[in-house]
Protein backbone atom coordinates (compact mmCIF):
# COMPACT_ATOMS: atom_id res chain seq x y z
CA UNK A 1 0.00 0.00 0.00
CA UNK A 2 1.67 3.25 -1.13
CA UNK A 3 2.68 5.78 1.98
CA UNK A 4 2.22 3.21 4.44
CA UNK A 5 4.86 0.21 5.47
CA UNK A 6 3.48 -3.09 5.26
CA UNK A 7 2.21 -3.83 8.29
CA UNK A 8 4.32 -6.77 10.94
CA UNK A 9 0.45 -7.98 11.70
CA UNK A 10 0.99 -11.76 11.55
CA UNK A 11 -2.68 -12.12 9.81
CA UNK A 12 -1.46 -9.19 7.45
CA UNK A 13 -1.96 -10.95 4.48
CA UNK A 14 -5.00 -12.90 5.28
CA UNK A 15 -8.37 -12.58 4.42
CA UNK A 16 -11.29 -14.43 4.74
CA UNK A 17 -13.81 -15.02 1.73
CA UNK A 18 -15.98 -17.79 2.06
CA UNK A 19 -18.31 -18.55 4.92
CA UNK A 20 -21.14 -21.18 4.12
CA UNK A 21 -23.17 -23.69 5.91
CA UNK A 22 -25.02 -26.71 4.32
CA UNK A 23 -28.12 -27.13 5.98
CA UNK A 24 -28.37 -28.07 9.37
CA UNK A 25 -31.14 -30.36 11.09
CA UNK A 26 -31.47 -32.88 14.11
CA UNK A 27 -31.16 -35.69 11.32
CA UNK A 28 -30.08 -35.16 7.71
CA UNK A 29 -30.84 -39.09 5.94
CA UNK A 30 -28.79 -39.85 3.22
CA UNK A 31 -26.50 -37.63 4.03
CA UNK A 32 -22.88 -38.67 5.47
CA UNK A 33 -19.96 -36.87 6.49
CA UNK A 34 -18.51 -36.84 3.47
CA UNK A 35 -21.13 -35.47 1.44
CA UNK A 36 -21.54 -32.88 4.02
CA UNK A 37 -17.85 -31.78 3.67
CA UNK A 38 -18.21 -31.77 -0.12
CA UNK A 39 -21.14 -29.85 0.10
CA UNK A 40 -19.74 -27.60 2.32
CA UNK A 41 -16.52 -27.11 0.15
CA UNK A 42 -18.72 -26.15 -2.93
CA UNK A 43 -21.44 -23.92 -0.75
CA UNK A 44 -17.88 -21.89 0.44
CA UNK A 45 -16.04 -21.65 -3.02
CA UNK A 46 -19.61 -20.29 -4.43
CA UNK A 47 -20.08 -18.07 -1.66
CA UNK A 48 -16.86 -16.49 -2.36
CA UNK A 49 -16.71 -16.37 -6.06
CA UNK A 50 -13.63 -18.63 -5.97
CA UNK A 51 -13.33 -21.19 -8.56
CA UNK A 52 -12.87 -25.07 -6.78
CA UNK A 53 -9.94 -25.87 -9.02
CA UNK A 54 -8.09 -22.84 -7.99
CA UNK A 55 -7.58 -23.71 -4.13
CA UNK A 56 -4.26 -24.99 -3.04
CA UNK A 57 -4.61 -26.13 0.64
CA UNK A 58 -7.39 -28.52 2.56
CA UNK A 59 -7.59 -28.23 6.34
CA UNK A 60 -9.91 -29.74 8.82
CA UNK A 61 -11.65 -32.93 8.17
CA UNK A 62 -10.83 -35.36 5.53
CA UNK A 63 -8.37 -33.23 3.68
CA UNK A 64 -6.48 -35.70 1.47
CA UNK A 65 -10.02 -37.41 0.81
CA UNK A 66 -11.57 -34.55 -0.15
CA UNK A 67 -8.37 -33.78 -2.29
CA UNK A 68 -8.48 -36.97 -3.69
CA UNK A 69 -12.36 -36.36 -4.76
CA UNK A 70 -11.90 -33.65 -6.34
CA UNK A 71 -8.84 -34.16 -8.56
CA UNK A 72 -6.83 -31.52 -7.39
CA UNK A 73 -3.63 -32.80 -6.06
CA UNK A 74 -0.55 -32.07 -5.27
CA UNK A 75 -2.07 -29.61 -2.97
CA UNK A 76 -1.72 -28.96 0.53
CA UNK A 77 -3.49 -31.34 3.33
CA UNK A 78 -3.41 -30.23 7.00
CA UNK A 79 -5.45 -32.61 9.10
CA UNK A 80 -6.94 -30.48 12.45
CA UNK A 81 -10.22 -31.22 14.10
CA UNK A 82 -10.20 -28.29 16.20
CA UNK A 83 -12.46 -24.91 15.34
CA UNK A 84 -10.30 -21.63 15.64
CA UNK A 85 -7.10 -23.14 15.71
CA UNK A 86 -7.84 -24.99 12.47
CA UNK A 87 -8.41 -21.41 10.81
CA UNK A 88 -5.21 -20.22 12.12
CA UNK A 89 -3.75 -23.14 10.84
CA UNK A 90 -5.01 -22.07 7.48
CA UNK A 91 -4.20 -18.83 7.91
CA UNK A 92 -0.48 -19.50 8.51
CA UNK A 93 -0.20 -21.61 4.85
CA UNK A 94 -1.14 -18.49 3.45
CA UNK A 95 1.10 -16.15 5.51
CA UNK A 96 4.01 -18.52 4.99
CA UNK A 97 3.55 -19.03 1.36
CA UNK A 98 2.73 -22.26 1.08
CA UNK A 99 -0.84 -21.14 -0.43
CA UNK A 100 -2.92 -18.78 -1.45
CA UNK A 101 -6.41 -20.41 -1.28
CA UNK A 102 -7.03 -22.38 1.37
CA UNK A 103 -10.49 -24.12 2.74
CA UNK A 104 -11.74 -25.46 5.67
CA UNK A 105 -14.03 -27.69 5.68
CA UNK A 106 -15.78 -29.41 8.60
CA UNK A 107 -18.83 -31.91 9.10
CA UNK A 108 -21.59 -33.95 11.70
CA UNK A 109 -23.38 -36.87 10.44
CA UNK A 110 -23.91 -40.44 11.51
CA UNK A 111 -22.33 -39.54 15.33
CA UNK A 112 -26.17 -39.84 16.78
CA UNK A 113 -27.88 -42.92 18.07
CA UNK A 114 -31.32 -43.37 19.45
CA UNK A 115 -30.04 -45.46 22.61
CA UNK A 116 -31.73 -43.83 25.31
CA UNK A 117 -27.73 -42.12 26.16
CA UNK A 118 -26.25 -39.24 25.58
CA UNK A 119 -24.69 -38.43 22.26
CA UNK A 120 -21.30 -40.39 22.20
CA UNK A 121 -19.39 -37.67 22.15
CA UNK A 122 -20.37 -35.94 25.02
CA UNK A 123 -19.53 -38.82 27.61
CA UNK A 124 -15.66 -39.39 28.78
CA UNK A 125 -13.46 -42.29 28.56
CA UNK A 126 -10.61 -41.17 31.00
CA UNK A 127 -10.19 -43.87 33.46
CA UNK A 128 -10.73 -41.68 36.79
CA UNK A 129 -13.33 -40.55 35.36
CA UNK A 130 -14.97 -42.89 32.97
CA UNK A 131 -17.63 -44.70 35.89
CA UNK A 132 -19.16 -41.50 37.25
CA UNK A 133 -22.13 -41.32 34.63
CA UNK A 134 -20.96 -37.72 33.68
CA UNK A 135 -20.94 -36.53 30.31
CA UNK A 136 -20.52 -32.40 28.77
CA UNK A 137 -23.99 -31.21 30.99
CA UNK A 138 -22.63 -32.46 34.17
CA UNK A 139 -18.76 -31.37 33.82
CA UNK A 140 -19.74 -27.98 32.92
CA UNK A 141 -22.16 -27.80 35.86
CA UNK A 142 -19.28 -28.51 38.16
CA UNK A 143 -17.31 -25.05 36.71
CA UNK A 144 -21.08 -23.38 37.06
CA UNK A 145 -22.05 -24.58 40.84
CA UNK A 146 -18.57 -22.85 42.19
CA UNK A 147 -19.76 -19.60 40.34
CA UNK A 148 -23.09 -19.82 41.92
CA UNK A 149 -21.23 -20.85 45.29
CA UNK A 150 -18.91 -17.82 45.18
CA UNK A 151 -20.90 -14.76 43.34
CA UNK A 152 -24.12 -15.52 43.77
CA UNK A 153 -25.14 -16.27 40.28
CA UNK A 154 -28.64 -17.30 39.79
CA UNK A 155 -30.33 -20.06 37.71
CA UNK A 156 -32.48 -17.14 36.79
CA UNK A 157 -29.36 -15.45 35.14
CA UNK A 158 -28.59 -18.20 33.52
CA UNK A 159 -31.92 -18.59 32.22
CA UNK A 160 -32.06 -15.48 30.26
CA UNK A 161 -28.51 -16.06 28.63
CA UNK A 162 -30.52 -19.41 27.34
CA UNK A 163 -33.64 -17.65 26.49
CA UNK A 164 -31.39 -14.76 24.45
CA UNK A 165 -29.90 -17.40 22.44
CA UNK A 166 -32.67 -19.82 21.73
CA UNK A 167 -34.28 -16.57 20.66
CA UNK A 168 -31.99 -15.72 17.97
CA UNK A 169 -32.25 -18.94 16.84
CA UNK A 170 -35.74 -18.46 16.69
CA UNK A 171 -36.38 -16.18 14.21
CA UNK A 172 -33.25 -17.66 12.10
CA UNK A 173 -34.21 -19.36 8.91
CA UNK A 174 -31.72 -21.47 9.01
CA UNK A 175 -31.53 -23.20 12.13
CA UNK A 176 -32.33 -26.56 13.30
CA UNK A 177 -34.38 -25.01 15.73
CA UNK A 178 -36.75 -22.15 13.59
CA UNK A 179 -39.64 -20.78 14.62
CA UNK A 180 -38.78 -23.15 17.93
CA UNK A 181 -39.99 -20.34 20.35
CA UNK A 182 -40.18 -17.53 21.54
CA UNK A 183 -38.70 -18.79 25.55
CA UNK A 184 -38.84 -16.15 28.22
CA UNK A 185 -36.25 -16.83 31.09
CA UNK A 186 -39.32 -18.92 32.62
CA UNK A 187 -39.65 -20.96 30.38
CA UNK A 188 -36.04 -22.06 30.57
CA UNK A 189 -36.67 -22.67 34.40
CA UNK A 190 -40.05 -24.88 33.56
CA UNK A 191 -37.66 -27.41 31.26
CA UNK A 192 -37.02 -30.57 32.50
CA UNK A 193 -33.48 -30.67 35.30
CA UNK A 194 -30.55 -32.34 33.72
CA UNK A 195 -27.79 -31.40 35.63
CA UNK A 196 -28.74 -29.27 38.55
CA UNK A 197 -28.30 -26.16 37.60
CA UNK A 198 -28.76 -26.74 34.44
CA UNK A 199 -32.34 -27.51 32.67
CA UNK A 200 -32.67 -28.82 29.13
CA UNK A 201 -32.70 -25.51 27.59
CA UNK A 202 -29.91 -24.76 28.88
CA UNK A 203 -28.17 -26.73 27.11
CA UNK A 204 -26.97 -27.08 23.71
CA UNK A 205 -28.77 -29.52 21.36
CA UNK A 206 -27.65 -32.11 19.05
CA UNK A 207 -27.93 -32.48 14.88
CA UNK A 208 -25.95 -32.91 12.09
CA UNK A 209 -24.58 -30.53 9.33
CA UNK A 210 -21.52 -29.53 7.61
CA UNK A 211 -19.86 -25.95 7.08
CA UNK A 212 -16.76 -24.45 5.21
CA UNK A 213 -14.57 -21.12 5.42
CA UNK A 214 -12.18 -19.88 2.45
CA UNK A 215 -9.58 -17.85 3.37
CA UNK A 216 -7.37 -16.49 0.60
CA UNK A 217 -4.26 -13.86 -0.08
CA UNK A 218 -5.21 -10.12 0.99
CA UNK A 219 -4.54 -8.75 -2.17
CA UNK A 220 -6.47 -11.40 -3.74
CA UNK A 221 -9.69 -10.69 -2.35
CA UNK A 222 -11.04 -7.74 -4.04
CA UNK A 223 -11.90 -10.41 -7.22
CA UNK A 224 -14.23 -12.26 -4.10
CA UNK A 225 -17.87 -11.65 -4.34
CA UNK A 226 -18.49 -10.15 -0.61
CA UNK A 227 -16.63 -7.35 1.68
CA UNK A 228 -13.43 -9.62 2.56
CA UNK A 229 -12.72 -10.04 6.58
CA UNK A 230 -9.73 -10.13 8.48
CA UNK A 231 -8.10 -12.15 11.53
CA UNK A 232 -7.25 -8.91 14.21
CA UNK A 233 -5.94 -11.46 16.73
CA UNK A 234 -6.12 -14.88 17.84
CA UNK A 235 -5.35 -17.01 20.55
CA UNK A 236 -5.74 -20.26 22.40
CA UNK A 237 -5.60 -21.22 26.58
CA UNK A 238 -5.76 -25.22 27.51
CA UNK A 239 -5.47 -26.45 31.08
CA UNK A 240 -4.91 -29.81 29.43
CA UNK A 241 -7.29 -32.81 27.62
CA UNK A 242 -11.36 -32.02 28.69
CA UNK A 243 -12.87 -34.15 30.46
CA UNK A 244 -9.77 -36.50 31.72
CA UNK A 245 -9.80 -35.11 35.61
CA UNK A 246 -11.80 -32.69 38.01
CA UNK A 247 -12.77 -29.75 36.56
CA UNK A 248 -11.91 -27.73 39.47
CA UNK A 249 -12.35 -23.80 39.07
CA UNK A 250 -9.51 -22.56 40.74
CA UNK A 251 -6.93 -25.13 39.40
CA UNK A 252 -3.84 -22.68 38.74
CA UNK A 253 -0.63 -23.83 36.61
CA UNK A 254 2.47 -21.94 37.52
CA UNK A 255 2.32 -19.92 34.11
CA UNK A 256 -1.18 -19.35 33.31
CA UNK A 257 -1.43 -15.16 32.72
CA UNK A 258 0.64 -12.94 33.32
CA UNK A 259 1.47 -13.36 36.57
CA UNK A 260 2.25 -17.18 37.52
CA UNK A 261 -1.00 -18.59 38.83
CA UNK A 262 -3.23 -15.42 37.88
CA UNK A 263 -5.69 -17.33 35.95
CA UNK A 264 -7.86 -20.09 37.38
CA UNK A 265 -9.47 -22.74 35.18
CA UNK A 266 -12.83 -20.85 35.72
CA UNK A 267 -11.54 -18.28 33.57
CA UNK A 268 -9.83 -20.09 30.78
CA UNK A 269 -9.53 -17.62 28.29
CA UNK A 270 -8.26 -14.96 29.74
CA UNK A 271 -4.90 -15.22 28.74
CA UNK A 272 -5.66 -15.69 25.39
CA UNK A 273 -8.05 -12.68 25.46
CA UNK A 274 -5.67 -10.84 26.54
CA UNK A 275 -3.18 -12.01 23.56
CA UNK A 276 -5.94 -11.13 21.23
CA UNK A 277 -7.09 -7.36 22.40
CA UNK A 278 -2.44 -6.96 22.49
CA UNK A 279 -2.56 -8.23 19.00
CA UNK A 280 -5.19 -6.04 17.75
CA UNK A 281 -4.79 -3.22 19.73
CA UNK A 282 -8.58 -2.95 20.24
CA UNK A 283 -10.10 -3.66 23.92
CA UNK A 284 -13.95 -5.33 24.90
CA UNK A 285 -15.26 -1.59 24.41
CA UNK A 286 -13.97 -1.99 20.82
CA UNK A 287 -16.30 -5.18 19.74
CA UNK A 288 -19.42 -4.88 18.32
CA UNK A 289 -20.97 -8.10 18.47
CA UNK A 290 -19.80 -10.99 20.74
CA UNK A 291 -19.94 -14.83 18.80
CA UNK A 292 -19.32 -16.88 21.84
CA UNK A 293 -19.58 -20.74 22.01
CA UNK A 294 -22.53 -21.67 24.25
CA UNK A 295 -22.52 -24.85 25.27
CA UNK A 296 -24.19 -24.22 28.23
CA UNK A 297 -26.04 -21.32 29.39
CA UNK A 298 -23.33 -20.02 31.90
CA UNK A 299 -20.62 -20.87 29.38
CA UNK A 300 -21.74 -16.77 27.75
CA UNK A 301 -21.64 -15.54 31.98
CA UNK A 302 -18.16 -16.89 32.44
CA UNK A 303 -16.90 -16.07 28.85
CA UNK A 304 -17.68 -11.87 29.40
CA UNK A 305 -15.90 -11.95 32.82
CA UNK A 306 -12.87 -14.27 31.89
CA UNK A 307 -12.13 -11.81 28.66
CA UNK A 308 -12.84 -8.72 30.34
CA UNK A 309 -16.30 -7.02 29.76
CA UNK A 310 -17.01 -7.14 33.44
CA UNK A 311 -15.60 -7.81 36.34
CA UNK A 312 -15.39 -11.03 38.16
CA UNK A 313 -18.65 -12.43 39.00
CA UNK A 314 -20.40 -9.10 37.36
CA UNK A 315 -21.38 -11.84 34.17
CA UNK A 316 -24.94 -12.58 35.73
CA UNK A 317 -25.76 -9.11 36.48
CA UNK A 318 -24.31 -7.36 33.00
CA UNK A 319 -27.07 -10.35 31.10
CA UNK A 320 -29.99 -9.07 33.30
CA UNK A 321 -29.20 -5.43 32.40
CA UNK A 322 -29.91 -6.45 28.61
CA UNK A 323 -26.31 -6.10 27.44
CA UNK A 324 -26.28 -9.57 25.75
CA UNK A 325 -29.99 -9.11 23.50
CA UNK A 326 -30.87 -7.70 20.52
CA UNK A 327 -29.60 -4.04 20.53
CA UNK A 328 -27.41 -4.41 23.49
CA UNK A 329 -24.14 -3.64 24.18
CA UNK A 330 -22.78 -6.85 23.41
CA UNK A 331 -25.38 -9.23 21.25
CA UNK A 332 -24.07 -12.79 21.76
CA UNK A 333 -24.70 -15.48 19.74
CA UNK A 334 -26.53 -14.36 17.13
CA UNK A 335 -27.55 -17.08 15.22
CA UNK A 336 -29.13 -19.11 17.83
CA UNK A 337 -25.90 -21.21 18.58
CA UNK A 338 -25.37 -24.52 19.30
CA UNK A 339 -28.67 -24.44 21.31
CA UNK A 340 -30.55 -23.30 18.35
CA UNK A 341 -28.81 -23.25 15.21
CA UNK A 342 -26.75 -26.33 14.98
CA UNK A 343 -24.36 -28.85 16.98
CA UNK A 344 -23.16 -31.96 15.06
CA UNK A 345 -20.31 -32.30 16.75
CA UNK A 346 -16.21 -32.65 15.86
CA UNK A 347 -15.56 -29.23 15.27
CA UNK A 348 -19.06 -28.02 12.97
CA UNK A 349 -20.44 -26.15 15.59
CA UNK A 350 -16.90 -24.46 16.59
CA UNK A 351 -16.44 -23.36 13.06
CA UNK A 352 -19.88 -21.64 12.52
CA UNK A 353 -19.41 -18.92 15.82
CA UNK A 354 -16.68 -17.33 13.26
CA UNK A 355 -18.71 -17.66 9.98
CA UNK A 356 -21.63 -16.06 12.21
CA UNK A 357 -18.84 -13.64 12.42
CA UNK A 358 -17.99 -13.04 9.34
CA UNK A 359 -21.56 -13.01 8.51
CA UNK A 360 -21.90 -9.95 11.02
CA UNK A 361 -18.92 -8.28 9.47
CA UNK A 362 -20.49 -8.00 6.09
CA UNK A 363 -24.04 -6.86 7.01
CA UNK A 364 -25.39 -9.71 5.17
CA UNK A 365 -27.26 -11.33 8.24
CA UNK A 366 -31.34 -11.83 7.50
CA UNK A 367 -32.18 -11.38 11.02
CA UNK A 368 -30.51 -10.26 14.53
CA UNK A 369 -27.57 -8.06 11.97
CA UNK A 370 -25.92 -5.63 14.17
CA UNK A 371 -26.21 -1.94 12.59
CA UNK A 372 -22.84 -1.42 11.77
CA UNK A 373 -20.75 -4.24 13.07
CA UNK A 374 -17.20 -3.79 12.83
CA UNK A 375 -15.26 -6.27 15.21
CA UNK A 376 -16.50 -9.84 16.32
CA UNK A 377 -15.28 -11.71 18.82
CA UNK A 378 -15.39 -15.24 18.58
CA UNK A 379 -14.85 -17.95 20.98
CA UNK A 380 -14.65 -21.83 20.93
CA UNK A 381 -14.54 -24.19 23.71
CA UNK A 382 -15.57 -23.84 27.47
CA UNK A 383 -14.32 -23.98 31.04
CA UNK A 384 -16.02 -28.15 31.81
CA UNK A 385 -13.94 -28.83 28.84
CA UNK A 386 -10.53 -26.72 30.05
CA UNK A 387 -9.73 -24.91 26.70
CA UNK A 388 -10.80 -21.30 25.20
CA UNK A 389 -9.73 -20.51 21.67
CA UNK A 390 -10.73 -16.88 20.59
CA UNK A 391 -10.35 -15.26 17.18
CA UNK A 392 -11.05 -11.76 16.74
CA UNK A 393 -12.27 -10.49 13.33
CA UNK A 394 -12.69 -6.71 11.83
CA UNK A 395 -13.85 -5.27 8.62
CA UNK A 396 -10.09 -3.09 8.21
CA UNK A 397 -6.94 -5.12 6.98
CA UNK A 398 -5.05 -4.82 9.91
CA UNK B 1 -33.52 -38.94 47.23
CA UNK B 2 -31.25 -41.49 49.27
CA UNK B 3 -28.16 -41.60 46.95
CA UNK B 4 -26.61 -44.72 46.08
CA UNK B 5 -23.56 -46.00 44.41
CA UNK B 6 -24.24 -46.90 40.77
CA UNK B 7 -22.20 -50.30 39.98
CA UNK B 8 -23.86 -52.19 37.48
CA UNK B 9 -23.62 -52.12 33.95
CA UNK B 10 -21.60 -48.79 33.86
CA UNK B 11 -18.11 -48.20 31.83
CA UNK B 12 -15.54 -50.08 33.38
CA UNK B 13 -12.24 -47.63 33.29
CA UNK B 14 -9.00 -49.24 31.29
CA UNK B 15 -6.15 -48.55 33.41
CA UNK B 16 -3.03 -47.35 32.49
CA UNK B 17 0.40 -48.20 33.62
CA UNK B 18 1.32 -45.08 35.25
CA UNK B 19 -2.14 -45.21 37.42
CA UNK B 20 -1.92 -48.56 38.26
CA UNK B 21 -0.53 -48.06 41.95
CA UNK B 22 -3.99 -46.13 42.55
CA UNK B 23 -6.04 -49.31 41.74
CA UNK B 24 -4.37 -51.44 43.39
CA UNK B 25 -4.80 -49.01 46.18
CA UNK B 26 -8.81 -48.88 45.84
CA UNK B 27 -9.02 -52.47 45.98
CA UNK B 28 -6.86 -52.17 48.99
CA UNK B 29 -9.24 -49.89 50.53
CA UNK B 30 -6.89 -47.13 50.10
CA UNK B 31 -6.92 -43.86 48.31
CA UNK B 32 -3.42 -43.47 47.18
CA UNK B 33 -2.15 -40.56 45.29
CA UNK B 34 1.47 -39.11 44.53
CA UNK B 35 3.52 -36.68 46.45
CA UNK B 36 6.33 -35.13 44.95
CA UNK B 37 9.67 -35.87 47.06
CA UNK B 38 11.28 -32.41 46.00
CA UNK B 39 8.67 -30.12 47.18
CA UNK B 40 6.18 -31.88 48.38
CA UNK B 41 2.81 -31.12 46.98
CA UNK B 42 0.32 -33.85 46.28
CA UNK B 43 0.09 -34.77 42.81
CA UNK B 44 -3.38 -35.94 41.50
CA UNK B 45 -4.28 -37.22 38.30
CA UNK B 46 -0.88 -40.19 38.44
CA UNK B 47 1.20 -38.58 36.46
CA UNK B 48 4.98 -38.54 34.88
CA UNK B 49 6.56 -35.20 36.79
CA UNK B 50 4.78 -32.52 40.00
CA UNK B 51 2.28 -30.64 38.50
CA UNK B 52 3.68 -27.81 41.50
CA UNK B 53 7.31 -27.78 40.69
CA UNK B 54 8.15 -30.33 37.68
CA UNK B 55 10.34 -32.17 39.25
CA UNK B 56 10.28 -36.00 37.80
CA UNK B 57 10.54 -37.83 41.30
CA UNK B 58 7.15 -39.08 42.59
CA UNK B 59 6.35 -41.29 45.47
CA UNK B 60 2.90 -43.06 45.57
CA UNK B 61 1.46 -42.64 49.16
CA UNK B 62 -1.54 -43.75 51.15
CA UNK B 63 -3.95 -40.53 51.98
CA UNK B 64 -6.78 -40.06 54.61
CA UNK B 65 -9.84 -40.66 52.67
CA UNK B 66 -11.80 -37.31 54.13
CA UNK B 67 -12.41 -34.20 52.81
CA UNK B 68 -14.94 -31.83 51.71
CA UNK B 69 -17.23 -31.01 48.96
CA UNK B 70 -16.26 -28.43 46.54
CA UNK B 71 -18.56 -28.66 43.94
CA UNK B 72 -21.58 -31.06 42.79
CA UNK B 73 -23.87 -31.51 40.51
CA UNK B 74 -27.25 -33.58 40.88
CA UNK B 75 -28.12 -35.39 37.45
CA UNK B 76 -31.52 -36.58 36.36
CA UNK B 77 -31.36 -37.39 32.87
CA UNK B 78 -28.64 -40.07 32.80
CA UNK B 79 -25.32 -40.54 30.56
CA UNK B 80 -27.15 -43.98 29.47
CA UNK B 81 -29.90 -45.60 31.34
CA UNK B 82 -27.34 -47.98 33.44
CA UNK B 83 -27.22 -44.69 35.44
CA UNK B 84 -30.14 -44.60 37.49
CA UNK B 85 -31.42 -41.21 38.96
CA UNK B 86 -30.83 -39.01 40.46
CA UNK B 87 -26.90 -39.27 41.02
CA UNK B 88 -24.13 -37.23 41.97
CA UNK B 89 -21.10 -36.67 40.39
CA UNK B 90 -18.96 -34.46 42.34
CA UNK B 91 -15.50 -32.79 43.03
CA UNK B 92 -13.73 -33.43 46.61
CA UNK B 93 -11.17 -31.62 48.21
CA UNK B 94 -8.49 -34.24 50.40
CA UNK B 95 -7.85 -32.86 53.19
CA UNK B 96 -4.23 -34.44 51.97
CA UNK B 97 -4.05 -31.17 48.95
CA UNK B 98 -5.61 -32.72 46.12
CA UNK B 99 -9.32 -33.04 43.87
CA UNK B 100 -10.74 -36.10 43.24
CA UNK B 101 -14.08 -36.37 40.47
CA UNK B 102 -16.25 -38.76 42.15
CA UNK B 103 -19.93 -39.35 43.68
CA UNK B 104 -21.50 -38.94 46.33
CA UNK B 105 -23.80 -41.34 48.38
CA UNK B 106 -25.84 -42.45 51.42
CA UNK B 107 -27.39 -38.98 51.93
CA UNK B 108 -30.40 -37.29 50.01
CA UNK B 109 -29.14 -35.41 47.01
CA UNK B 110 -31.12 -32.27 48.94
CA UNK B 111 -28.42 -32.50 51.72
CA UNK B 112 -25.20 -31.89 49.40
CA UNK B 113 -23.63 -28.26 50.29
CA UNK B 114 -20.58 -26.68 50.23
CA UNK B 115 -17.82 -27.66 52.11
CA UNK B 116 -19.82 -30.84 53.40
CA UNK B 117 -17.42 -33.49 55.22
CA UNK B 118 -17.07 -36.24 53.49
CA UNK B 119 -15.20 -39.71 53.43
CA UNK B 120 -14.47 -42.43 51.35
CA UNK B 121 -16.41 -45.78 50.81
CA UNK B 122 -15.09 -48.66 48.18
CA UNK B 123 -16.99 -50.71 45.70
CA UNK B 124 -15.83 -53.05 43.59
CA UNK B 125 -17.05 -53.17 39.67
CA UNK B 126 -15.28 -55.59 37.85
CA UNK B 127 -12.28 -58.17 39.13
CA UNK B 128 -9.55 -55.39 38.60
CA UNK B 129 -11.80 -51.92 39.62
CA UNK B 130 -12.59 -50.56 43.00
CA UNK B 131 -14.17 -47.27 42.57
CA UNK B 132 -14.19 -44.46 45.32
CA UNK B 133 -17.71 -43.33 46.62
CA UNK B 134 -17.59 -40.48 49.11
CA UNK B 135 -20.30 -40.45 52.23
CA UNK B 136 -21.18 -37.59 54.77
CA UNK B 137 -18.34 -37.86 57.49
CA UNK B 138 -19.79 -38.61 60.85
CA UNK B 139 -16.98 -38.14 62.69
CA UNK B 140 -16.65 -34.69 61.82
Amino acid sequence: MAGRPPSSHPYHQVAIVGAYNTKQARRLPGQTMHSLLLDAVFGACADAGVDVSTVDAFVGQNPAELIYDLGLGPVTRAMSNLGIPAIRDAAHLITTGEATTVVLATAGAGLLLNDGATAPWTRPTNELVVSYGLFTAAEFALMARRHMLTYGTTPEQLATVAATIRNNGHVHPDAVYSGRGPFTAADILASPMIADPFHLLDCSMTSEGGCAMVLTRADMAADTRHRPVYILGSASDSFGPAYSQAPSWDMRGATSGVAPGDVPAGYVGRRAARTVFRQSGLGPDDVDVCEFYDPFSFEIIRQLEAFGFCGEGEGGELVMDGAIAPGGRWPVTTDGGTMSFGHSGISTQQIQRVIRGVQQLRGTCTTMQVTGAEVALCSNGGSGALFNDLMLLGVEQP
Amino acid sequence: MMLEPRLNGIPVPRIAAESAPYWEGTRAGELRFQRCDACAAPNFGPGLACRSCRSRSLTWTTGSGRGAVFSWTVVWRPQTPAFDVPYAPAIVRLDDGYDLLTALVGLDHTEITEGLRVAVEFHPISADVTLPFFHPDNDH
